[in-house]
């Protein structure tokens, strides 16, 4: 985020808050009193000032959604679910900004590793490129084939999400 | 030594793709404990690394893996707490809620497959307490590695979030220790023991969860560990494989050998090195090799 771009005023969508709300895991949003446990345990912000859970807490609140959508920082968390544990009014904080990247994934904002990754799973079934050679390998270490991956039966699975439709329509 | 049942064993992503020394050290761990390991028929990812993109994805994937288990009539044993969390975190979701268990249902009978609730799945460290004991393990151990002293770092995922997952507790991790001592040797406490590896958003931001892993070895070195035990391929990959990257850009050395805790029971129960993949480690381990070497077995 530019300086610019952070000291523009935003555009407040009253209802987002609702919207979060209503996801599995977002449901204690509202419950938040900002008392700030989340982003002082959090290992992400001790090493990024820009990273602050609290203040995405916050802003979903009271409702930035593009700012939080189009963020960098979304994508930052670890999802180490620390904050989560320790929230003392049980605020899912790991699983609301879950349901942000979410929501910004669902508008088309994918880094690129999430991308890589997911089209590798497409292709195996797994997420990761598995290099002929570890394959070829395993049989001299004398370990079993791997389990196959069925990418055509994966895709009939996941066809129907909103998810996939994005990724097509690109 | 008698058979303990037969598990799906559910190998998941990363083990296959970059750590294979987990997988090579678990397979003849279990071996020896008389457990059998099922091969998954079918297989796709966990669906965890896809989270951030899409919940009902990671549903969707992980279900798929239950019902295939539960065709199989088989529980899961996992390497991974990844994939550990977030199978159990799908059972628990879709036993609790019928309307999203049919609407993943839906999902899943165009491939013939059916979600029922009737496994259950367990990471290797639970399993080892839990179904193999600590007496067993115990008695299977024949060099005790006594005066060895290291370090541990169960991992985030195995414990959080703590009201999904029920199974240890979260800032005060036992599983692990115990299984150490089990082997003989002893853990050494450090700072800020349950800090996060850093690994999920490697890729994302290099410089933060190196950082990570900087912190992390500073404080084991200054705790006298001689080595560090994981349970988690992408801790390991961390600590293993990323320590060198970090002494590079840090311009600092650690040298702090990092074993899958496989190992360090295989060790323990006699087996030669070779046979437990040490030879793939990155940070080399050959101080506590030698270490091993000269304990005389007990027969
Ligand atoms: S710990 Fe919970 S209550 Fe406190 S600021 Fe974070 S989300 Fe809000
Ligand atoms: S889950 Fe994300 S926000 Fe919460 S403590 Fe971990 S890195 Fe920080």
């Amino acid at each position: 985020m530019s300086e610019n771009e952070s000291t523009k005023p935003s555009k407040i969508n009253p209802r987002f808050r609702y919207e979060v709300a209503k996801m599995p895991g977002g449901e204690k949003l509202l419950q938040c009193f900002q008392c700030g446990t989340c982003t002082s345990d959090c290992p992400i912000a001790r090493f990024n000032e820009k990273y602050r859970p609290r203040t995405i807490i916050h802003m979903a609140q009271i409702g930035l959604k593009d700012k939080i959508l189009d963020s960098e920082f979304l994508w930052l968390c670890a999802s180490c679910f620390t904050c989560t544990d320790r929230c003392p009014q049980g605020v899912e904080v790991a699983n609301v900004i879950r349901i942000l990247k979410n929501m910004a994934a669902e508008e088309g904002h994918i880094p690129q590793l999430f991308r890589e990754l997911l089209s590798n799973l497409l292709k195996t079934g797994y997420v990761y490129e598995i290099p002929e050679s570890r394959i070829r390998r395993r049989e001299t270490l004398g370990l079993p084939p791997l389990p196959k991956g069925d990418s055509e039966s994966i895709l009939k699975t996941i066809q129907d999400l909103k998810m996939a439709r994005v990724l097509n329509s690109e | 030594m008698e058979k303990v049942g037969k598990y799906m064993f559910f190998l998941g992503c990363t083990i296959p793709y970059r750590v294979t020394s987990y997988e090579i050290s678990a397979r003849k761990v279990l071996q020896r404990l008389g457990v059998d390991l099922v091969e998954m028929p079918e297989f796709n990812c966990c669906g965890l690394p896809l989270e951030p993109l899409s919940h009902e994805l990671t549903l969707i994937l992980s279900a798929r893996n239950l019902a295939v288990a539960e065709r199989e009539g088989l529980d899961i044993l996992t390497l991974c707490p990844g994939c550990f969390g977030t199978l159990k975190k799908t059972n628990k979701a879709l036993r609790e809620d019928k309307s999203l268990k049919e609407e993943i249902n839906g999902c899943l009978k165009e491939v013939g497959l059916e979600f029922k609730g009737s496994v259950n799945v367990k990471h290797i460290s639970q399993f080892l307490i839990e179904d193999i004991g600590l007496d067993r393990i115990k008695k299977s151990v024949i060099k005790p590695l006594r005066g060895l002293r290291v370090a541990e770092h169960s991992g985030c995922h195995l414990s959080r979030p703590r009201k999904y997952l029920e199974f240890e507790d979260p800032e005060n991790p036992k599983a692990l220790k115990t299984l150490i001592e089990a082997t003989g040797a002893k853990y050494v406490e450090y700072m800020d023991e349950t800090e996060c590896c850093g690994a999920t958003i490697a890729g994302i931001d290099d410089k933060i969860s190196l950082s990570l892993v900087r912190e992390k070895l500073s404080h084991i070195k200054s705790a006298g560990a001689e080595a560090l035990i994981t349970m988690c391929p992408s801790c390991h990959i961390m600590y293993d494989a990323n320590q060198i990257r970090v002494e590079r850009m840090f311009k600092e050395t650690y040298g702090i050998p990092v074993l899958h805790y496989t190992q360090l029971l295989g060790l323990a129960m006699g087996m030669p090195p070779e046979e437990l993949g040490l030879d793939e480690l990155r940070v080399n381990p050959s101080k506590i090799m030698k270490y091993v070497m000269e304990i005389k077995p007990r027969l």
